[in-house]
């Protein structure tokens, strides 16, 4: 278990989210609740970079893809009439893990910058595929037909359900990387992140623990893009660009990289301050991109380690 | 297949090439020597574009805007290596990558905000601007030929440079054992600086030539970026001879790809299929190759040394 600081933390955190829909009716600004909705669904994302960036040591600046593949599945499905959440999710799960094991395959046995270029090369590759699938929408992409319903169960239509229903996935994932961590198999992939010879010496080979922690990470993300493309309610390609993928990245650092919690207080960090900078000015970007570099150079450990209880990795 | 067809591409290709390895040069030499993955590199191949259609409103010449480009992309490139670069040399990739991806988004947003985010569009003077009849029926762009004979001439230059000066020595002496060379009594800061505002000159040459060709816009130097990304993986990291090959391969199994895939898909699968995948699977292939040449040999084609 994450130590006692540690695990209130969490609670309180994931306590306040709870809190964010009530809050926002009391207040009459729903604009939050959408806001926040969009935040958990980057923290999912950010967390599932986490598993293998953090606790894995690989530098993926690919992941969007999986963003991308995991929209693209529901967006297609919704496209030809299927709005059953079980098939659309399960699809983007499959998809989103299929080729996670092609790209992870190919690129886990290169390390160092080539695994970042190549990552990053793979993701523009699936870019260009979404640009040239002119019957979805090709370069300008498309409305989503319908958002996701769970029969009789859930309609992502109504904003309230689908926001819990984003909080719930995020506190699933939350658990599952904390006991894959935790696990003889996240020991393994910890411990060849510190030292791959050592552990090639014990007799135990990185490339499979890797490739399995690529796909879960993979599949994790793709959830990530099935509600993401609920959020936003349209498709496009941008979904897969690189810039996102260097967001969620970004969100992994500035939270605190190898941190359970980190990666969702780098992505309620980063979106509030994109939210805030745009409220100044519409170009905000100039004063992110000098922060981004300050935060990597001066503030490596990110949120997370100005919270009680930090300290260690868990 | 007709041939002058073929020719015209095969020049685009070749065009294509030289301008990618301008890019790649810069970018391998300063990963080679450094250790530094630089994203910012597209960043200053789009400095160079801005510059120049700049200076060439400002001027009136070409001839003149041209250097004062280059030179003014050079001190760009050194700047931003004292301002930020220089502290990331010791720092693990991600955290170059992080750091550089913050410097794009800031680049992007410069421009913008001194040009405007509109395509800009340049135009050459009349000596440029014209065809000249390379073989009997095959009238080529005066400019594309001028690219590539500037291309290759930086590229023996280079070669020069690198093998044959006591800068050169440097610089190679510098990627193989840097505390070395430092203990030697050179000042390796210095020729970091050197090396790095070289590199960012390649790639505002590289961008000052793109200008008339494709459109100068903010974010221009991010697509072209990650297809120098596949050049250097294909032809090894850090070679400057790997960069050469790979930006060759590239710059023509790309240009080929858009012109001829279509066509060639159409004998084999019905039209409306050719129609559909030709251009798909065209702006996929250099990737589809880089992952072939990533299966044989995961160090590229050319690995450098050590």
């Amino acid at each position: 278990m994450p130590n006692r600081g540690r695990l209130v933390t969490i609670v309180v955190l994931l306590a306040a989210l709870a809190a964010v829909p009530p809050l926002a009716a009391v207040f009459g600004q729903p604009f939050y609740l959408d806001l926040f909705r969009r935040i958990m669904i980057f923290a999912i994302a950010a967390l599932s970079l986490n598993l293998i960036l953090g606790y894995g040591g690989m530098v993926s600046f690919g992941h969007a893809a999986y963003l991308g593949i995991g929209a693209y599945a529901v967006g297609i499905l919704a496209h030809h009439g299927v709005h059953d959440g079980f098939l659309q999710f399960g699809l983007a799960i499959a998809a989103s893990a299929g080729i996670a094991l092609v790209i992870g395959a190919i690129s886990i046995r290169t390390s160092g910058v080539y695994f970042i270029m190549i990552t990053l090369a793979f993701t523009q590759m699936l870019f260009y595929l979404g640009i040239s699938l002119e019957e979805y929408g090709g370069d300008d992409g498309m409305r989503l037909a319908g958002r996701t319903q769970f029969a009789g169960l859930l309609d992502l239509r109504d904003p309230l359900p689908f926001y819990y229903f984003v909080l719930a996935i995020l506190v699933a994932f939350l658990y599952l990387v904390h006991r894959l961590v935790n696990s003889r198999f996240g020991m393994v992939l910890r411990a060849a992140k510190s030292n791959e010879g050592r552990t090639r010496a014990i007799g135990v080979s990185p490339y499979p623990y890797r490739l399995v922690a690529f796909v879960i990470a993979g599949a994790m993300c793709g959830v990530a893009g099935a509600l993401f493309v609920n959020q936003t309610a349209y498709l496009t390609p941008t979904f897969m660009s690189w810039t996102r993928s260097g967001e969620i990245m970004f969100m992994v650092i500035l939270g605190g990289m190898s941190t359970l919690i980190g990666p969702v207080l780098g992505a309620i960090g980063l979106l509030l301050l994109e939210d805030v900078l745009q409220g100044w000015t519409q170009h905000w970007q100039i004063i992110l991109g000098p922060i981004l570099v300050l935060v990597v150079l001066f503030a490596k450990r990110g949120l997370a380690g100005l919270l009680p209880g930090s300290g260690r990795d868990d | 297949m007709n041939l002058v067809l073929f020719l015209e591409q095969a020049l685009n290709g070749l065009q294509l090439g030289v301008m990618l390895f301008l890019m790649a040069a810069g970018l391998t030499l300063v990963f080679g020597i450094m250790n530094l993955v630089n994203l910012a590199h597209g960043s200053l191949y789009m400095v160079g574009a801005y510059l120049s259609v700049a200076l060439v409103n400002l001027t009136g010449s070409y001839l003149l805007a041209v250097p004062l480009a280059l030179l003014g992309t050079l001190a760009v490139g050194m700047l931003v290596e004292l301002v930020a670069l220089r502290t990331l040399y010791e720092r693990d990739h991600l955290d170059q990558v992080l750091a550089t991806f913050g410097l794009i988004l800031f680049f992007n947003e410069l421009v913008a905000i001194l040009w405007g985010r509109a395509a800009l569009y340049t135009t050459l003077p009349a000596w440029l601007s014209g065809q000249i009849e390379l073989v009997a029926g095959l009238n080529y762009p005066t400019y594309r030929a001028a690219i590539i004979v500037v291309g290759l001439a930086v590229a023996v230059g280079l070669w020069y440079v690198v093998t044959r000066t006591r800068l050169g020595m440097l610089i190679r002496a510098g990627a193989s054992n840097r505390t070395m060379v430092a203990a030697l009594g050179v000042n390796i800061r210095l020729l970091y600086t050197v090396v790095f505002g070289f590199g960012a000159a390649l790639a505002g040459l590289a961008g000052l030539m793109a200008g008339p060709i494709y459109t100068v816009q903010p974010g221009m130097g991010e697509d072209v970026l990650i297809e120098v990304f596949v050049v250097i993986v294909i032809g090894g990291i850090g070679s400057i001879r790997g960069a050469l090959a790979g930006a060759l391969i590239v710059g023509m199994v790309d240009t080929l790809g858009r012109a001829f895939l279509k066509p060639i898909l159409g004998t084999l699968l019905s039209p409306t299929a050719a129609e559909s995948a030709g251009p798909a699977l065209a702006s996929m292939l250099i990737y589809l190759l880089m992952a072939a040449v990533l299966a044989v040999r995961p160090a590229g084609l050319f690995p450098a040394r050590g």
